[in-house]
C-alpha cells in the first residue's frame, strides 16, 4: 500500500489513519443501535486506539542515538506540531479546562492566554538557536554553552524537579480514564496506563514517541471537537459555535443576575462532596484584579518557554527555519483546542442553567432531578450533588455542584448524545493523558541517560549501553511517577501549574541569555539556576505553611519570585566573574545564524 | 560592521517588534480588563470575553507565522539561510 520513504508519505499514512478512526466511530454507534452496553463501547474505544499507538511504538523501534534521542531530525514542520500539540496538551487541558472556565469564568482564563502566549517566547527566543546548537536535550545546551559539569548537573535537576511534577498528575489521568473506561480499580489502572505509555515510547524514543503523538492527536481533537460541535447543533445555538454562541453567554449572564449568587453557610458546604463545586463567579464578566490575570498568564508564558518536553519537540526539525514554523503550527493546532473549551463550558453551563431548556435542572423540584438517569450515574461517579439547603423543595442555583471533569465527562450525556460520544471522549482523555507523560517521562530519562550518564559519569560508553541505560531509566521513571500517583496527593492542575513555575524559576533565564546576552558566563548560570530554584521552591513552601506572601504572588506564580531573583543572581554574578572565553563567544555568535554546521556533531 | 554584526542587529529589531506585539496582547489590555469587558466584541461576545477565548489566543498564532517568515527574510538578506531544506 505505501511506496517510498516513510517521510514522504506521512500525509497519506496518517490520513488512512484519520479515516480508520472514522470508521472506527461509526461501526461502534451500530454496535451501539444493535444493542452494545455502554461498558463494552467504552472498553473496544480505550483498547483500540492504546493499541494503534503500541503498534506504531514497535514500528518505531531503533538502535540508533540521533534517532532516539531527537527522531533523526527530519520530522516535517506540520506533524512536529501536532506531536507538540499533543505533547503539550496534557489530560488536565482535556478534562480539566472547561471545567476551570465554567467555574472560575474569567480569573481561570488566564491560563488560556498564558499557555498560549508562550510560545510567542518560545518561536522567537529559543528554539531555533537550540535547534541550530544542535543538542540531544536541553541540559545539553546548558552544559555546552557553559561549560562544566556543575551547570549540565543543575539543568538536570531543574528539568528533574519540573518534569516529574508534572508527570505524576499525567499518570494519575490515564489511571482516573482507564480505571473508568475499563471498570477496574484506580490502584491496577495506574499501573495499566504506565505500561501503555511505555509501550509508546521504550523501543523508539523520540522516534516512537513523534509518531505516537501525531497519532494521539488526531484521536484527541477528534474527541474534542465532534462533541462541541454536535451539542451546539442540537441545542440551536449555531452550527459554527465559535462565532455563534455570543446569545448564549449573554444570556448566561442574564440568568446569573436573575438567580444571583448565593452564599452557602459553611455548615451547608460540608455536606457537599470533595473536588465538587458550585457556580459562585460570573461566566463572562471580569472577576479577577488585572494583576492576578496578569501575574498568573506571565507565570505561564515563562514556564512554557523553560519545560523541556517542549523544547526538545524542536530538536527534531530538519532545520533552523522548520523549527520557527513548527512553533507556529504547534500553536495552530493548540488553539483549535484551547478556543473551543469556553465554548464547551458555556453550553455546558446553560443547558444545566436555562429553566426553557429541556436539559436545564436549575429552578425544577429536587426530586425530579434525583431521577434523572443521568444525574444518578454521576452522583454515583461522585462528579454531581444536589442538596436542598434552603428546604423548599425546588433546585436553586446554589444548590448543584458539579466536578470539574463532569463538564467534559458529562456534557455529551446530558446534551442527550448517543454513548458512543462518551467513549470517544474518554480515547481523547487517555491519548491526550499519554502523549504528555510520554514526552515528560522521555524528557527526563533522557537528560539523565545522556547528560548524567554519559557525558558526566561514562563519556566512552558506546552506543548499545546508552541505549539500555536510557530505556531502563524511562522504566525505573514511569514506575516511581505511578507509584507517586497511585497515592493520589494532589490534584491533576494544581501540580501542572506547580511545573511551569519550578521551570521557569531555574531555567528561563539560563536558557534565555545563554542566546541572547554574549556574556553571560558558567558562574553566572550556575548561580541563577540554582537561587532561581531554591528560592521559588522556597517560596512555595513559606506560602503553603501559612506564609502571607507579598506582591500578590501566590503558591500558583511563585516562579515570579524564583525567576526574578535567577535574573538578578544571573547578571550579578556574571558581572563579577571573567567574560566567557573567545571559543565561547565564537559559539554564540555561530548559534546566532542559521546556516552553517550545528555546534554539537550529527552523534554526540 | 560585519555582515554578521548587522544581521544580529536586525534579528535583535524584529524580536523588539515581536515581543512588543505579543506584550501589548498577552499583558498590556488585560490592565484594563474590566473597562473592556463593558464593550462589544467580535462576533457580539463581550470584548474581554472574547480576547480571553479566541482573540489574544489567534493574534499568538499569527505573530509566530510572521515572525518566522520576517525572520527568513533577515537570514536571506545577509545570505544565513540554510540550503536545500525546508
Amino acid at each position: 500500500m505505501i511506496k517510498g520513504n516513510f517521510i514522504d508519505n506521512l500525509p497519506r499514512v496518517y490520513g488512512i489513519y484519520t479515516g480508520g478512526f472514522l470508521a472506527f466511530i461509526i461501526i461502534m454507534a451500530i454496535g451501539e443501535q444493535m444493542g452494545m452496553t455502554s461498558k463494552a463501547i467504552g472498553i473496544c474505544f480505550v483498547a483500540f486506539t492504546v493499541a494503534i499507538y503500541a503498534i506504531i511504538g514497535y514500528l518505531s523501534r531503533t538502535a540508533q542515538a540521533d534517532a532516539y534521542y531527537v527522531a533523526g531530525r527530519q520530522v516535517p514542520t506540520v506533524f512536529n506540531g501536532m506531536a507538540t500539540a499533543a505533547d503539550w496538551m496534557s489530560g488536565a487541558s482535556f478534562v480539566a479546562m472547561a471545567g476551570g472556565i465554567y467555574f472560575k469564568g474569567y480569573g481561570y482564563m488566564a491560563l488560556l492566554v498564558g499557555w498560549t502566549g508562550g510560545y510567542v517566547l518560545v518561536a522567537s527566543l529559543l528554539a531555533p538557536y537550540l535547534r541550530k546548537f544542535g543538542c540531544y536535550t536541553v541540559p545539553d545546551f546548558i552544559g555546552t554553552r557553559y561549560g562544566g559539569n556543575l551547570s549540565r548537573f543543575l539543568a538536570v535537576v531543574v528539568l528533574t524537579v519540573a518534569s516529574f511534577t508534572y508527570v505524576t498528575a499525567q499518570i494519575n489521568a490515564t489511571g482516573t480514564i482507564a480505571s473508568v473506561a475499563l471498570d477496574i480499580p484506580f490502584q491496577y489502572a495506574v499501573y495499566v496506563g504506565l505500561i501503555s505509555i511505555l509501550l509508546c515510547s521504550m523501543l523508539g524514543g523520540m522516534r516512537g514517541v513523534t509518531w505516537t503523538q501525531v497519532a494521539q492527536y488526531i484521536v484527541l481533537i477528534i474527541a474534542y471537537l465532534l462533541p462541541v460541535f454536535w451539542i451546539s447543533n442540537k441545542m440551536g445555538a449555531g452550527f459554527f459555535p465559535h462565532f455563534m454562541l455570543a446569545d448564549e453567554v449573554a444570556r448566561i449572564a442574564d440568568l446569573e443576575s436573575q438567580f444571583g449568587f448565593v452564599k452557602n453557610s459553611a455548615a451547608d458546604l460540608a455536606t457537599v462532596p470533595k473536588g465538587l463545586a458550585g457556580i459562585t463567579k460570573a461566566h463572562s464578566a471580569v472577576n479577577a484584579t488585572p494583576w492576578a490575570f496578569i501575574s498568573l498568564a506571565l507565570a505561564m508564558m515563562m514556564g512554557t518557554a523553560s519545560l523541556p518536553h517542549v523544547m526538545m519537540r524542536y530538536f527534531t526539525t530538519p532545520s533552523v527555519k522548520a523549527a520557527r514554523k513548527s512553533v507556529g503550527w504547534s500553536l495552530f493546532f493548540i488553539f483549535l483546542l484551547y478556543s473551543s473549551a469556553p465554548m464547551l463550558a458555556t453550553l455546558s453551563k446553560l443547558s444545566l442553567m436555562d429553566p426553557n431548556l429541556a436539559t436545564g435542572i436549575i429552578g425544577k423540584s429536587i426530586a425530579d432531578v434525583q431521577a434523572i438517569d443521568w444525574y444518578q450515574n454521576w452522583n454515583q461517579a461522585n462528579l454531581m450533588f444536589v442538596s436542598d439547603f434552603n428546604g423548599n423543595g425546588t433546585l436553586e442555583l446554589n444548590e448543584f455542584f458539579m466536578g470539574g471533569k463532569a463538564v467534559v465527562l458529562a456534557t455529551p450525556e446530558i446534551a442527550g448524545l448517543p454513548y458512543v460520544i462518551s467513549g470517544l471522549v474518554a480515547a481523547g482523555g487517555m491519548a491526550a493523558a499519554m502523549s504528555t507523560a510520554d514526552g515528560l517521562i522521555l524528557a527526563i530519562a533522557n537528560a539523565l541517560s545522556h547528560d548524567l550518564y554519559y557525558k558526566i559519569i561514562d563519556p566512552k560508553a558506546e552506543t548499545a549501553k546508552r541505549l539500555v541505560v536510557a530505556r531502563v531509566l524511562l522504566v525505573v521513571i514511569g514506575f516511581a511517577g505511578a507509584t507517586i500517583a497511585a497515592m493520589e496527593i494532589q490534584g491533576i492542575l494544581g501540580s501542572v501549574i506547580w511545573a511551569f513555575d519550578f521551570a521557569m524559576s531555574g531555567l528561563f533565564f539560563p536558557l534565555v541569555l545563554g542566546v541572547w546576552w554574549k556574556r553571560a558566563n558558567k558562574e553566572g548560570a550556575i548561580a541563577g539556576m540554582a537561587l532561581g530554584l531554591a528560592s521559588g521552591m522556597g517560596y512555595l513552601i513559606w506560602v503553603r505553611n501559612g506564609g502571607s506572601g507579598f506582591l500578590g504572588i501566590t503558591q500558583l506564580t511563585f516562579g515570579i519570585f524564583g525567576s526574578a531573583v535567577s535574573l538578578v543572581s544571573m547578571v550579578v554574578v556574571s558581572l563579577m566573574t571573567p567574560a566567557p572565553d573567545a571559543a565561547t563567544q565564537k559559539m554564540v555568535d555561530e548559534v546566532r545564524v542559521p546556516s552553517g554546521k550545528s555546534i554539537l556533531g550529527k552523534q554526540h | 560592521m560585519s555582515k554578521q554584526a548587522q544581521h544580529w542587529e536586525k534579528t535583535r529589531g524584529l524580536l523588539m517588534v515581536t515581543l512588543a506585539i505579543w506584550f501589548v496582547f498577552s499583558i498590556g489590555i488585560f490592565l484594563f480588563g474590566a473597562e473592556m469587558g463593558e464593550m462589544g466584541g467580535p462576533f457580539g461576545y463581550p470584548l474581554t470575553y472574547w480576547f480571553t477565548c479566541q482573540g489574544s489566543l489567534g493574534i499568538f498564532v499569527i505573530l509566530i507565522f510572521w515572525f518566522a517568515n520576517r525572520q527568513e527574510k533577515i537570514d536571506e538578506e545577509f545570505g544565513f539561510s540554510e540550503k536545500g531544506d525546508d
